[in-house]
């Protein structure tokens, strides 16, 4: 290594051609998408419709982000306003870029989750499910039936958690200031019971190939028990709060709406794919787990607008807690990880025993276990959407290419559309009600 | 593997379980259009492979021939339950595909991603530009031959007394 | 107070004291952080400041979305090459007194993302004061820093801030040198 010093010329923050660009400079088929106008205008007439929006003097492109209060993280959205009208829009990603996929590359299969878990670090146990399925899938192990339920459990308590970290922000955004407060307090319930479980409030590298790190711990049936007692008198003041308030309604109602062909068209998926009246849950449609096991409702909008995917989130917490009863009452007994010495770990009591469990530590710690040759394409439906992960083994014991496909990547491609003619201040309704995670949206 | 089953013309292969259609890269388009008649409305997942330092791959039907890139097109039908995946050959010395963009406008974006993380190019594309690096950055990240480690701080800005 | 009465004409009590302390105490019982939210560890500084963990006890809790009213930055995950310019024009854009609080090991060492992405540590970019340890730190992690950074603050000089960094002191303002940063470059 060596050093050179670099002097750094002045402030400039500009990201060239990823801007949005004056109507002059773009092209026919790049105004069409800014405007929003896919399967809505042909590329002619899109063309007219550049001409017919008056000189460009009178409108303005002003920049939104990324260090913005309303932009969820460092999402960056360029804006041409007409008055305070909304004529086009482009959101700029990448401010969040970590380079996951190529270091995911670098860590074994063990080490993998402790990297894909702070993709999307409000829905980390999603995260650690998708490429720890994956993982199972290449090796072709099943695994055991509370490791199963456990995984259940953990996801649909941070179901609930996430969503009322949407529920928070999304009042926060919309001035509804006290949300934020009652949001955390909710939130903050659920964590107690992760760091209890996982050692961690976030970021667990909990859900590990082969099953899950370790047991829940004594006495968790009580106090998930007791959490899902608090829980629903909670919602009901959301409903007070929020639901039935004209500001609210007023904010909310026919703001940024989506038909379900352009959600279809744009790869929406999870609640702004449900709003549009598409019931497509990856839950119930490609059960994975023991979905097909327990019963619930997938929540359904009607008019695709941002009360449609608050009323969804706000109602996917009651089906969540409702699953989760399911679950406590159904936890099988037994192992919570594959017993296949050359996946787990021995338990630690074993190591000070035999010299054959200290090798198999020492090895699975060291070089991780080999993965046959192969590739595999898993996807769970996570708070936000359709979680995959596209997994490429070539036999070693690191995977060959990790690619996660972040829903709220591709659910950020509807803001144009759900954008379109509306006012600055929806603007910002709208890119709360999407829900984006940036830390998935770049990796 | 003598008998290949056809789907659109293209070998059909299953790994694991889950369809893997074959497309040679100027029936990519087709297939894909072909498929969206059929019921596969929604792209899920733009993606790719740089397959360069791989030791050996055994997934590919007899007459696809390998290349250095690959191109992963998840597809999900919601009619159907289904979901297919497309495994299209890119060569190095020609890096360049055809955009999906008119056919699912969903692609837009992960085409992008596949351009700046790959440096391969769709073409039909309406807006072709880095989607996560900085606009001036050189070199295409994901590919074997680019490296993982430390990098010096690429930083344009600073420089004003404070 | 009439003219030529001296200290006896005084109607008030009044208590002496430093300059320099008052200014310090002022300071510290009304530091403004800006809102740099990035990553993982934004969620944990809201957190922080929601009623379980209540910044507003150490007279905090009022987040600024403009840098010009902040003067405590607390850089909150991790800090992709892209996104280094803006930290460092929103840093220069805070005014003086400012302190900046590198929350979580991504924003302190880049953490476990040693890559062509991230940057290795934002003290390459903006002058640091306090760096909080996690991944992410939880809100007692990040009180405790806020609170050394309080006794720093409590502690320190008014016109000379503690430690160099990649910025350049107060004092030695005046002929706008540049100063130059050390990177390392790959082999």
């Amino acid at each position: 290594m060596t050093s050179t010093e670099r002097v750094y010329p002045g402030a400039i923050t500009s990201e060239g051609a990823q801007e949005l660009a004056a109507r002059g400079a773009s092209t026919a088929a790049e105004l069409l998408r800014e405007q929003g106008s896919v399967l809505r205008l042909s590329e002619v007439a899109a063309a007219e419709q550049a001409d017919r929006a008056g000189p460009e003097d009178e409108t303005m492109i002003i920049n939104m982000g990324p260090q913005h209060p309303s932009t969820h993280g460092v999402l960056r959205v360029m804006l041409e306003l007409e008055g305070e009208t909304v004529l086009r829009t482009k959101p700029i990603m990448g401010y969040l870029h970590t380079g996951m996929e190529k270091t995911g590359e670098d860590l074994t299969y063990l080490q993998g989750a402790t990297n894909v878990t702070r993709m999307d670090y409000a829905s980390p146990f999603f995260n650690e499910l998708v490429f720890s399925l994956a993982t199972e899938a290449l090796l072709e192990v099943d695994i055991p039936p509370r490791a199963t339920w456990i995984r259940m459990l953990m996801c649909e308590l941070n179901r609930i958690s996430s969503h009322f970290l949407f529920l928070a922000t999304n009042g926060m955004d919309l001035g509804a200031i006290s949300m934020i407060l009652y949001g955390w307090r909710e939130r903050d319930m659920v964590l107690q019971f992760f760091e209890k479980t996982t050692g961690l409030r976030m970021n667990h590298n909990y859900v590990r190939p082969g099953g899950v790190a370790v047991d829940l711990p004594d006495g968790w049936r009580d106090d998930v028990l007791r959490l899902l007692d608090a829980l629903p008198s909670r919602l009901e003041e959301y409903d007070d709060l929020m639901t039935g308030q004209p500001i609210w309604r007023g904010r909310t109602q026919g703001i940024g709406l989506l038909t379900p062909e352009e959600a279809v068209a744009l790869g929406a998926t999870g609640p702004i794919l449900r709003s549009t009246g598409v019931p497509w849950d990856l839950r119930r449609d490609l059960p994975y787990l023991a979905y097909d096991q327990v019963d619930f409702n997938v929540v359904v909008g009607s008019y695709g607008d941002v009360f449609d995917r608050y009323a969804i989130r706000l109602n996917e917490i009651r089906e969540s807690i409702d699953i989760v009863r399911q679950i406590v009452d159904r936890m099988p007994g037994g192992d919570y990880r594959v017993q296949d010495r050359k996946i787990t770990p021995p338990p630690r009591a074993r190591i000070d025993e035999s010299m054959e469990a200290l090798i198999h530590h020492f090895k699975i710690f060291t070089e991780g276990f080999r993965v046959p040759e192969g590739e595999v394409y898993v996807a769970v439906e996570s708070p936000r959407g359709e979680l995959g992960c596209y997994l490429v083994s070539d036999g070693s014991g690191k995977p060959y290419r990790l690619h996660i496909r972040g829903p709220s990547f591709y659910n950020l491609q509807t803001l144009p559309h759900m954008m379109r003619g509306g006012l600055i201040p929806d603007a910002v309704a709208v890119i709360s009600s999407v829900d984006p995670i940036m830390g998935e949206v770049d990796r | 593997m003598a008998d290949v089953e056809l789907r659109h013309g293209v070998p059909e292969t299953r790994a694991l379980g889950q369809v893997v259609l074959h497309p040679p890269r100027g029936a990519y388009r087709d297939v894909v259009a072909g498929l969206r008649q059929e019921g596969f409305t929604m792209c899920v997942d733009v993606t790719a492979v740089d397959y360069l330092t791989h030791p050996g791959r055994s997934g590919l039907p007899p007459g696809v021939a390998p290349e250095r890139f690959e191109v992963v097109v998840t597809l999900l039908s919601f009619e159907r339950r289904e979901r297919l995946r497309l495994r299209v050959q890119v060569p190095e010395h020609d890096p360049v595909l055809d955009s999906l963009y008119d056919l699912h406008p969903s692609s837009e974006a992960p085409e992008r991603e596949v351009f700046d993380m790959f440096g391969v190019a769709f073409e039909g594309h309406p807006d072709l530009t880095r989607i996560l690096m900085p606009e001036d950055w050189e070199g295409h990240p994901l590919r074997k031959d680019y490296s993982v480690g430390r990098i010096p701080v690429q930083f344009k800005a600073a420089g004003a007394p404070r | 107070m009439g003219r030529g009465e001296g200290l006896g004409g005084l109607q008030h009590n009044f208590l002496t004291g430093n300059l320099e302390a008052a200014v310090k105490w002022a300071r510290r019982n009304s530091m403004w952080p800006a809102t740099f939210g990035l990553a993982c560890c934004a969620i944990e500084m809201m957190a922080t400041g929601a009623s379980h963990f209540d910044l507003s006890r150490f007279g905090m809790e009022v987040f600024r979305a403009s840098p010009r009213q902040a003067d405590l930055m607390i850089v909150a995950g991790r800090v992709s090459q892209k996104m280094a310019p803006v930290l460092r024009q929103v840093y220069d854009q805070m005014v003086e007194p400012k302190w900046v609080l590198s929350m979580g090991v991504c924003a302190s060492s880049g953490g476990m993302f040693n890559n062509y992405a991230l940057v290795q540590g934002i003290d390459q970019v903006v002058p640091v004061d306090v760096y909080a340890p996690g991944c992410p730190p939880n809100p007692q992690t990040l009180l405790h820093s806020i609170l050394t950074l309080h006794e720093l603050v409590r502690t320190g000089q008014i016109l000379r801030r503690p430690g160099t960094g990649a910025g350049i002191r107060v004092d030695e303002q005046g002929g706008g040198e540049r100063v130059p940063v050390h990177v390392a470059t790959p082999r």
